[in-house]
């Protein structure tokens, strides 16, 4: 079913890896079920800072989930050739992605059994009532595209025509995913950090930034253990792509710093102070954001000069660099600082303990371990249908009617 | 497959209607169910608000009666860990309670004495429209923004949303932490958030919140106002009251009068 | 076929662990013999708050629309089929006449009702502040 024993046979070194990540997996989970046993007062967060290091987390994944678009839509809409190989890996990432920030809503909330009162008592008013239905509705969405596209190819036929609705479909859906968890935020009185009408696009851009640089590490990572190779051009025109998003993304910063500190309304300017230079004595975020600023900076470095852009060992660098520089900033510090200072002019350090790590790298886990999987079942299908077990098909011929 | 960039613009035109359609339906829903224009109209609706008379609590600096009669009359527990600490009502600084009334040269009584701070009830209550299962809601009848803990999933949006403050989630079981149980009203469990609701178990019993009851100088008093003779109103007409952060246009029903 | 093994192995397992409620209670030595349920009576009482085979099938539904009057519907008081009005309360209304350690966990026990949610936040009267700790 769904191809599944593709993900059966391996080497010794993928069921190593497949081990590994289980008991990682393990591990988060306990961690998860003592978390819940004692109460959340295991975790850092505090009446002033209720949500923390998993909400934050949710938000980017729900970034790295809508990043599939920057695959989707040139090769879709634009019918680049670059990515026909590529795509799939962005469709399958999107949906394992979606998956993880779903997970990170359900481990913060406190009474996680009755979570199921969200579908039972819907209330249209509640920003996380849209968000729960759009991001089930994307991972439904690219499951369907990725096995319905998979098993065409395995069976050398062309896949059925209405599935190119549902991919067009795909497309606004991962904005509107991004879009809606932007609003979660962005739409609350008296939390003046949240609440700014460039959110929603910053935190695309930073989706864009980070799914593009991840896929880029992917993809190479790939081709070194000779999983799968996804051809010459799909990297270049990714990094052409995650240089744009880093640009807009340091630009957008820079303008929310202008409108803070040129306007300098205290309220607009603490979140910032606290974040880059520490408020009330409190400068635990501070190294973490320089460090985010700093990384920006050298992977945008590294990605504008050409000759260093295409260097085997400099692009992958860069690449962590403004995934790193993504997930400090917007995976960590950003929820924090929404919080401090509290209504009551209160600050309230955040740091997360033990346990809070421990249930992130569990979920990190399944989703590296779910990725794993569909990534060795994309590949196995990929490549018997090219080395021809499958009766010879031309890349036109699985999706008849595209211009070539 | 072929896709021209018109197919596409018609989809994401369509996806843009469905999305503002959706914010539309979040408006409607998240309206003003009780603003005083409307409630008026309806005359019958009540909509319950205190006001807070600080001078008269400076007469007894230190004094947390009112706030040691709540926490037991609701099972309230007492957690000294201020990360983890739940509170219906309590104090805060005057220059945080009401920041834009703070100044360098400000009397020193009101720069000393912390103000009483509890939920405000407002009249479009944020916490209200964030919510995603309904677990709180604003009574339509007198106004009281109140809770069904039995259906509240912890998800702690109302938290971030309160731009005051007022909601307390809990972090772990609160009953060792409870000094005097009150077997009268039910405690609450790990993970679920609590707040003030105006003892809606008592005034159905036609008795005043208890912090009203408990003041030692009747520093609290609570009424409708939409009532035009009742207590608040008289107070309300009779000088300056200030309300907190009324600017966010929650519509905060805890006047002060400083 | 090398994997018969396997299967039957599997199979074996499934098996056993299906029909475990069936082995477990002959495994501990218990024979289906009857228990008397023993319920501690309200002494002064003849008549519950509803006719006593409703509240012997139905308390729960009753519980739960006691709960919605109270909670989302501002309703505390409850008329009872034979006229008298009660004041809703699970701890003060119930628990005034019903003993819950010695009628409501006793007969949950016996009928193997899982134990109720309900009690980590309502109060059983004979339960103290110290008792808590
Ligand atoms: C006024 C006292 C009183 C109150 C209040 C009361 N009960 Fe009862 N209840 C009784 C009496 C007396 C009986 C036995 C009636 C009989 O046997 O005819 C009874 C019987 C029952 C039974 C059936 C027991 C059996 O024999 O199978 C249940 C279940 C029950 N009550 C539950 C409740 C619940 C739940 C509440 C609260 C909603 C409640 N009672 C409130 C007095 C009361
Ligand atoms: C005569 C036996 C009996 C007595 C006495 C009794 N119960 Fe029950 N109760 C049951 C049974 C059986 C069920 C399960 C019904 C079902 O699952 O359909 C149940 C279910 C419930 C439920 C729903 C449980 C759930 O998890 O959904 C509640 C609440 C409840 N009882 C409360 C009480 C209270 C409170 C009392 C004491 C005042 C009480 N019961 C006394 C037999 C009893
Ligand atoms: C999270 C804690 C919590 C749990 C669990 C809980 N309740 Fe409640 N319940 C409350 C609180 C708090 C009130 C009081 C609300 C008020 O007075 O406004 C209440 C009120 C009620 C009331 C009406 C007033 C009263 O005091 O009895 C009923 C009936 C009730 N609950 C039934 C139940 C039943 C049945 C269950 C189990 C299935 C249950 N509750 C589980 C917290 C809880």
């Amino acid at each position: 079913m769904f191809m599944f024993e593709k993900a059966l046979v391996g080497s010794r070194r993928y069921w190593i890896w497949v081990g590994f990540l289980l008991g990682v997996i393990l591990f988060g989970f306990h961690a998860y079920v003592r978390e819940h046993e004692l109460g959340l007062m295991i975790t850092g967060l505090s009446q002033d800072v209720p949500w923390g290091l998993d909400i934050a987390q949710f938000a980017f994944f729900v970034g790295l989930g809508a990043s599939a678009v920057v695959l989707v839509l040139p090769y879709y809409l634009h019918n680049w050739k670059a990515f026909s190989k590529v795509t799939v890996l962005g469709e399958i990432l999107g949906m394992v992605a979606v998956f993880m920030a779903m997970l990170f809503i359900f481990v913060c909330m406190g009474q996680p059994w009755r979570v199921l009162n969200v579908l039972l008592y819907p209330h249209p008013n509640s920003l996380i009532f849209w968000d729960l239905s759009v991001l089930s509705g994307y991972v439904l969405i690219n499951a369907v595209i990725t096995v319905t596209v998979l098993s065409a190819e395995r069976d050398g036929v062309a896949p059925p025509r209405w599935i190119k609705y549902v991919i067009l479909l795909s497309i606004p859906w991962a904005i509107s995913i991004h879009t809606v968890t932007a609003f979660i935020f962005s739409g609350l009185a008296g939390r003046s950090y949240f609440m700014t009408a460039i959110l929603a696009p910053r935190f695309l851009a930073s989706a864009f930034t980070s799914g593009s640089a991840l896929l880029i590490l992917l993809v190479l990572l790939l081709r070194r253990l000779g999983v799968f190779d996804v051809g010459p051009e799909a990297v270049p025109k990714l990094t052409g792509i995650v240089t744009y998003c880093m640009l807009v993304n340091v630009f957008f910063i820079v303008v929310e710093l202008f409108t803070a500190f040129y306007s300098r309304i205290p309220e607009e300017t603490e979140s910032f102070k606290y974040l880059f230079v520490g408020l009330d004595g409190t400068t635990n975020w501070v190294p973490v954001m320089w460090l985010s600023i700093l990384l920006a900076v050298a992977s945008l470095v590294v990605f504008l000069v050409p000759r260093w852009r295409t260097h085997p060992r400099l692009l992958p660098l860069a690449c962590a660099f403004a995934f790193v520089s993504v997930w400090l900033e917007k995976g960590f510090a950003w929820i924090v600082a929404g919080f401090t200072p509290s209504p009551l002019g209160v600050v309230t350090p955040y740091r997360p303990t033990w346990p809070e790590w421990s249930v992130v790298l569990g979920i990190w886990a399944l989703g590296t371990l779910m990725l794993t999987v569909f990534y060795k079942i994309a590949a196995a299908v990929k490549t018997t249908a090219e080395a021809g077990y499958v009766t010879a098909i031309t890349k036109d011929a699985v999706y008849p009617g595209r211009v070539a | 497959m072929k896709i021209t960039r018109k197919q596409f613009l018609k989809l994401g035109a369509g996806s843009l209607v469905a999305l503002s359609g959706a914010t539309a339906v979040a408006e409607r829903a998240a309206g003003d169910r009780a603003s005083p224009e409307k409630s008026n109209a309806a005359s019958a609706r009540r909509q319950y608000a205190m006001v807070i008379d600080t001078r008269k609590c400076l007469q007894r600096p230190g004094c947390t009666q009112c706030m040691e009669a709540c926490h037991q009359a609701h099972n309230v527990p007492y957690i000294n860990n201020p990360d983890h600490k739940i509170d219906w009502i309590w104090k805060a600084p005057f220059q945080n309670v009401f920041e834009s009334y703070d100044s360098p040269y400000i009397q020193i009584t009101l720069k000393n004495e912390p103000v009483l701070v509890l939920c405000n009830h407002c009249d479009k209550p944020p916490c209200v429209r964030v919510c995603p299962t309904g677990a709180t809601w604003k009574r339509k009848e007198d106004g009281i923004v109140t809770m069904d803990w039995h259906r509240c999933i912890g998800c702690k949006y109302c938290i971030v949303a309160c731009p005051y403050g007022a909601r307390s989630f809990n972090f772990t079981d609160p009953r060792p932490y409870i000094k005097h149980l009150n077997p009268n009203f039910p405690t609450r469990h790990e993970g679920v958030v609590e707040k003030c609701d105006f003892c809606a178990e008592r005034l159905a019993g036609d008795k005043p919140p208890v912090c009203v009851e408990t003041c030692p100088v009747k520093a609290i008093t609570f009424g409708d106002v939409n009532d035009p003779s009742s207590d608040v109103r008289k107070l309300l007409g009779a000088g300056l009251t200030l309300r907190r952060r009324p600017q966010l246009g929650t519509g905060p029903n805890i006047y002060y009068i400083v | 076929m090398r994997d018969r093994a396997w299967i039957v192995a599997g199979l074996a397992l499934f098996f056993a662990l299906f029909t475990y409620p069936l082995w477990s209670r002959a495994l501990r030595g218990q024979r289906g013999e009857e228990t008397k349920l023993a319920l501690l009576m309200p002494a002064h009482q003849a008549d519950c708050v509803m006719p006593v085979t409703y509240m012997r099938a139905s308390h729960m539904k009753l519980l739960i629309l006691w709960r919605r009057e109270v909670v989302r519907e501002n309703i505390h008081t409850f008329r009872a089929y034979d006229g008298k009005v009660y004041n809703i309360s699970l701890t003060g209304t119930c628990l005034g006449c019903h003993s819950k350690a010695q009628f409501c966990d006793r007969c949950h026990d016996y009928a193997g009702v899982r134990p109720l949610s309900c009690w980590t936040c309502h109060v059983d009267p004979a339960l103290t502040a110290e008792k808590l700790k």
